[in-house]
């Protein structure tokens, strides 16, 4: 004989098991296509001739759309007025070139706000291309897609008036000085790899925090690229001036990249575009534009 | 799983002193002998089925937490990012190379968790008394406590860090420190201080009000019926909440990075951005993991050690 109903364990257990399934099936993984070229040499223009870039008709995120990434705020002498969409600012005008190469309107880029920590995380990516002052690394490489470099980089140190280091024409002028950066900057490697002060480096999330700290003299001098330091000193600290820039280190010149996904198939289409506007001297125009006044600063060898 | 009851015997002629009677097993038994005894049949086989019983669910409780970690491993691996996922947060390489500063960045944690965690508990303790004095005279003392606990709490420990780093210093005030570490702790002690402060409250009021009667009738004045009798209870009962708080405040020691120094974290945070590879957030997140393992044991043995006291009409 057996039973009508099954005993109550039973039934618990088999409960259990529905659930897991039900909970398994619901978070089963969903391949969202984005994945397969996960492998893809990036930078290549893997099998991708020109006429593959249609203007306008790119797989962007949304369809007919062009969604470009930043962080929160955004900051002059790249963004104006946290407004990335309103073209002006070197990068918002670049991703607004970028855009206009590859076929879409001013009113097809649509802006998204995308923390720095984000931009490289490696789930799926809410952006097409995201352009927030990232400077293109090996190490980087292997966990994103960059675009050719649209700018030079060159880092600075900038200082207060009265502070010790206002007077620093070298390297070792620095050596005691309290430095500050900003986290994820290639400002800090400087710090780390070219000045090796004695004391640590002072590290601030952002670099409204690191001007703050610049202001209450609990560093003796911030290193930022050189933009932002004449940016710093003509409109937030007026006390303070840019001691002097650092001598490219290495072979390759530093550059900010564009951050596309890993194998994302924007890649090669982004790339051309910026290879073009580079050639075309757009970049050059811009850059006059939006960044003239980081004219040149002593050389800290 | 099952408790036996007493001890296991063999089935067969085991030759033990008897019992008491008192403790004799009534299960039905006859004893062949006065001086030897002998579990019953119905014992013998009660406590094999136990043992079957026992067996037989740590057996299922084993192949169900094997088959759900099998199935979790599974999904995991066999999930489309994996290969990504696993270079981006369990690299060899990166663990290796972040494990130095991490563990240089905690040994700020751990001198922030050491200085603030005596300042908290003192300054707490002495918040709630103030809260808790009787009379009418008291009420600005305990008006000004309430109005401090309540601000504090309810200020975010981030925004009141901030305030304290940036804002202090730009006052230029002569005499005053502009060392974000110390500003840092500083903010860290006034936000934790609230918190524990009502946790201490809360143990006091618990006190049932007949302890401090009768403390009061047998002579003491009201501040030593406090120390003598009620605090001893009240911290006694608040000694898991206050773990939770001292644990809580060893994560947020963190916090005082925003005015740019180095802790566990945040060094973890520099490589992890220099790099683009999260590997050193999984690595210090394990470390403050298996920093919090031992303290909550050592406090349960604390507690555990102040409740014996308690039962046994120890010394309080």
């Amino acid at each position: 004989m057996r039973p009508a109903i099954l005993p109550s364990r039973h039934r618990a257990a088999l409960a259990a098991a529905a659930l897991l399934t039900l909970a398994l099936a619901a978070c089963s993984p969903q391949d969202d296509g984005d994945s397969s070229a996960a492998s893809s040499p990036s930078g290549s223009a893997s099998g991708t001739t020109a006429g593959a870039c249609s203007p306008g008709g790119l797989a962007t995120r949304t369809a007919g759309k062009f969604t470009v990434g930043t962080d929160n705020p955004a900051y002059d002498p790249w963004f104006v007025d946290d407004k990335p969409s309103n073209g002006k600012g070197y990068e918002s005008a670049v991703a607004y070139a970028v855009a206009k190469q590859l076929g879409y309107t001013g009113d097809q880029v649509v802006w998204q706000k995308v923390p720095f920590n984000s931009a490289f995380s490696p789930g799926a990516k809410n952006f097409d291309v995201d352009i927030n002052q990232v400077s293109i690394t090996p190490e980087r490489r292997k966990t994103v897609d960059f675009s050719p470099g649209y700018y030079d980089v060159r880092q600075a140190v900038v200082a207060p008036k009265g502070s010790k280091i206002a007077g620093a024409r070298s390297l070792a002028d620095l050596k005691n000085a309290k430095l500050g950066a900003q986290v994820g900057t290639t400002s800090l490697d400087v710090i780390d790899d070219l000045v090796k002060p004695t004391k640590q480096p002072a590290v601030f999330q952002r670099n409204d925090l690191a001007v703050a700290a610049l202001k209450n003299g609990q560093v003796d001098g911030i290193v930022v690229d050189l933009p932002t330091a004449f940016y710093v000193t003509g409109a937030q600290v007026p006390d303070a001036k840019v001691i002097g820039q650092f001598s490219t280190t290495g072979t390759t010149p530093e550059q900010f990249g564009m951050v596309l996904d890993k194998g994302s198939k924007l890649t090669p289409c982004v790339s051309q575009a910026v290879t073009a506007l580079r050639k075309d001297g757009t970049l050059a125009a811009l850059e006059k534009k939006w960044l003239s006044d980081a004219v040149n600063a002593p050389v800290l060898k | 799983m099952t408790v036996q009851d007493g001890p296991e015997r063999g089935g067969g002629d085991v030759t033990a002193p008897a019992p008491p009677a008192a403790a004799r097993d009534l299960g039905g038994g006859t004893t062949s002998a006065p001086d030897e005894y002998r579990p019953s049949a119905r014992r013998v086989a009660r406590e094999r089925y136990r043992r079957t019983r026992t067996r037989r669910a740590f057996a299922v409780a084993t192949a169900s937490t094997l088959a759900t970690a099998a199935v979790l491993y599974a999904l995991i691996v066999n999930s489309p990012g994996w290969d990504r996922t696993r270079q981006t947060f369990f690299d060899a390489h990166y663990a290796r190379i972040s494990l130095h500063p991490i563990l240089h960045g905690l040994w700020l944690n751990l001198r922030l968790l050491a200085v603030c965690g005596a300042v908290v508990l003192v300054a707490g303790l002495l918040m709630a008394l103030l809260r808790t004095l009787r009379g009418p005279v008291f009420f600005p003392v305990r008006a000004l406590a309430t109005a401090y606990v309540d601000f504090f709490r309810g200020l975010p420990l981030i925004i009141c860090i901030l305030l304290c780093v940036f804002g202090i210093p730009a006052l230029r005030l002569t005499g005053v420190t502009n060392n974000p570490v110390l500003l840092g702790a500083f903010a860290l002690c006034l936000t934790y201080t609230a918190y524990v402060a009502e946790v201490f409250r809360a143990g006091i009021e618990s006190v049932h009000p007949s302890q401090r009667a009768a403390a009061r009738s047998l002579g003491l004045s009201n501040a030593q019926a406090m120390r003598y009798v009620v605090l001893p209870q009240a911290v006694r009962r608040v000694v898991p909440p206050l773990l939770n708080d001292l644990v809580s405040l060893q994560k947020d020691t963190g916090l005082v990075s925003i005015g740019g120094a180095v802790d566990a974290v945040y060094a973890a945070q520099i490589i992890a951005s220099r790099d683009f590879n999260y590997t050193p957030y999984v690595i210090a997140g394990l470390i403050f993991v298996a920093i919090t393992i031992p303290m909550t044991r050592f406090t349960d043995w604390v507690a555990a050690r102040m409740n014996r006291r308690q039962s046994q009409g120890g010394a309080v």
